[in-house]
């Protein structure tokens, strides 16, 4: 079976975003199919059949997430669409918001009909403008058509969607921060359990989807799930956006099957390493995940195979790094970014990532010591697993792999007086102050 | 006292906005984008007035204000320059972009220029790393930015605030 591109089928047409384009494609056939012909129940367990697995991060079964939401309750039940989009390296939803803002549409109102929620909200990163209009414009003429409000798709089904502008803060994609964001808080995670399923937004039973995840479903409608499933490999199937950043010739957004090639995504689709030079490192799943040494690249990109191979999928978020890229340098900078992000509620999380970020960056500028990835160990394994939400361990992985894999490079920044990069930039600042 | 008000139009989209969230305080990061529109940023009359119009205590609305990064605080000049400095971004040059625009402008990141027509700030990922390396600028995204795009971009903003058309 040739691929089908799901969500990139006609990104050169200019006005794919409306709804009539939407519509002249066979658009919001499958949400008509999923409230005539499919018995909520019965879609929840298409879902799962399909191995549909969350675009979000951490890859859980979208159906048997779904299947967590009590059937019987007095409460409200919610979507909650993670449009927040902050993984360093990742920029897929925004195509999908741009480009497609009724496929997403129509995939919430399949999961609201199998959830039987009535009340969504997109939470959406607050830099992302232009693709907040286009999510409004989309909504707009939704409702104008019938496709959302109190009678979708004139049958007695109800369902109001509103987008919801976040502001800037990297912890409010974490699914519990988001909830209290959208709440009118500070966007602190909270402990689970309870897990969202059970009491999420304003207490109630709430589904937490990325907006990738969601996307999925008029295709999973459409092929059925058999079909979806041969799609890339069985146990984590389907289309995949990769996004590809950093030393490529040609960086983008590209739709593959899931479980494609690392080295072919680089070398075939984005044309190689930039300016002829050779690979030297890649993160493949966001600047969370562990990075790979050039030597790993080998490795489909899929859920499992990424685990295996000690990183993981995460956001599909590929940064490639060249034989000249400093990894210190690049250390330097992921660790400032969870610094930075740290919400400041957990101890090891707010004072482990400001230490990180501190120790790499006095090895960048020439005052390391050797004794400090000794210490970068112990700071990471007193990080992970151990605090309210996972920013902690996203921050010690890749100060763990970085160090490891490159412990060559750490330790001659730490003997020869920092990193050379940092010297051929400020030449004065080698043996000076602590920051830049 | 202070008499800043939502406009008709602003008070409609607030009544609205009332209408979607099943707590009122949901409606708060919304509101404050109303706000920012009204009133171009957000200082302390102006978290003050969103404060006494949903009935939230001010100091609820600070520490909520203050939690997130991308609110326009009081003294953020006309035009807001946002430099991606994350690693995809810094990979491909986003420290001479952030150095170039500081020169040009005589500023360091952080700062407002004397006029209070720039502010030059260095922010984490903004979703457009395969376009890097880029800037925000108040609204909109500039993408693959070379130095001279730069200066092309700041003189446009000077003319258009001499012509009198900033926001
Ligand atoms: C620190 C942190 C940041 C996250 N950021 C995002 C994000 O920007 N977008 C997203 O969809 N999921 C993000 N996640 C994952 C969410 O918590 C959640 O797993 C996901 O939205 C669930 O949707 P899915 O099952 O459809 O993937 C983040 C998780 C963590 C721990
Ligand atoms: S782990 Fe970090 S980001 Fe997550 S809740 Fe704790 S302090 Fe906040
Ligand atoms: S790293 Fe700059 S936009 Fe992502």
């Amino acid at each position: 079976m040739s691929f089908q591109k799901v969500f990139t089928r006609w990104t050169d047409d200019p006005a794919s975003h409306t709804l009539a384009f939407y519509e002249s494609k066979g658009g919001y056939e499958s949400a008509r199919k999923a409230i005539r012909d499919w018995a909520p129940d019965d879609l929840i367990e298409e879902v799962k059949a399909s191995n549909l697995r969350g675009r979000g991060g951490a890859g859980f079964p979208t159906g048997v997430k779904w299947g967590f939401v009590p059937k019987q309750t007095d409460k409200p039940k919610y979507l909650a669409v993670n449009a927040d989009e902050s993984e360093p390296g990742t920029f897929k939803d925004r195509v999908i918001m741009e480009k497609y803002p009724h496929q997403l549409l129509e995939g919430i109102i399949i999961s609201c009909w199998a959830v039987g929620i009535h009340t969504a909200y997109i939470y959406i990163r607050g830099e992302y403008v232009f693709a907040y209009r286009r999510l409004v414009e989309a909504i707009e003429e939704a409702y104008a058509k019938g496709y959302l409000g109190d009678k979708v798709l004139g049958t007695d089904f109800k369902l109001d969607v509103t987008v919801h502008r976040g502001a800037g803060a990297y912890i409010c994609g974490e699914e519990t921060g988001m909830l209290t964001s959208l709440e009118g808080e500070r966007g602190q995670p909270k402990l689970k359990p309870p897990f969202p399923a059970i009491e999420g937004l304003f207490g109630c039973p709430t589904v937490v989807n990325n907006v990738e995840t969601l996307a999925n479903l008029p295709y999973i409608l459409e092929i059925g799930s058999e079909a979806y499933k041969k799609v890339g490999p069985e146990r984590s199937p389907g289309p995949k956006l990769f996004c590809v950043s950093g030393h490529v010739e040609r960086p983008g957004t590209y739709e593959l099957p899931m479980g494609v090639n690392l080295l072919s995504l680089i070398n075939d689709t984005c044309g190689g390493i930039w300016k002829g030079r050779k690979l030297k490192a890649v993160i493949p799943g966001g600047s969370s995940a562990h990075v790979l040494h050039a030597d790993e690249c080998d490795v489909a990109m899929d859920i499992e195979s990424l685990a295996a191979a000690g990183s993981m999928l995460g956001s599909a978020g590929v940064i490639v790094m060249d034989d000249q890229t400093c990894m210190v340098n690049a250390l330097v900078n992921v660790m400032r970014f969870y610094h930075h992000e740290s919400c400041g509620q957990c101890t090891p999380c707010r004072e482990g990532t400001g230490w990180l970020e501190k120790i790499v960056h006095r090895i960048a500028y020439g005052h390391g010591k050797r004794e400090d990835l000794e210490r970068i160990d112990q700071i990471c394994g007193r990080m992970v697993g151990k605090t309210i939400c996972v920013l902690a361990d996203a921050a010690a992985f890749p100060a763990w792999s970085f160090t490891q894999k490159f412990r060559d490079e750490f330790l001659q920044c730490i003997d020869n007086g920092g990193s050379p990069a940092v010297k051929a930039r400020h030449p004065d600042r080698i043996g000076g102050g602590l920051h830049v | 006292m202070s008499d800043l008000k939502f406009s008709e139009k602003g008070m409609q989209h607030y009544e609205w906005l009332l209408t979607r969230y099943p707590d009122k305080q949901a409606a708060l990061l919304p509101t404050l984008r109303i706000a920012e529109e009204e009133f171009g940023n957000l200082g302390v009359p102006e978290m003050k007035y969103v404060a006494d119009l949903m009935g939230i205590s001010p100091a609820r609305v600070f520490g909520v204000v203050t939690f997130y990064t991308h609110f326009r605080r009081a003294g953020t000049g006309t035009y807001h320059i946002q430099v991606c400095s994350t690693l995809s971004c810094a990979l491909r040059g986003s420290q001479e972009v952030c150095d170039h625009v500081a020169k040009r402008l005589g500023i360091e990141v952080g700062e407002t220029t004397e006029d209070g027509l720039f502010t030059l700030s260095k922010v984490e990922c903004l979703g457009s790393c395969d376009t890097a390396p880029m800037f925000q600028l108040n609204d909109d995204y500039h993408e693959n930015l070379t130095l001279q795009d730069v200066d092309g971009i700041i003189e446009e903003c000077r003319q258009e605030a001499a012509r009198g058309g900033a926001r």
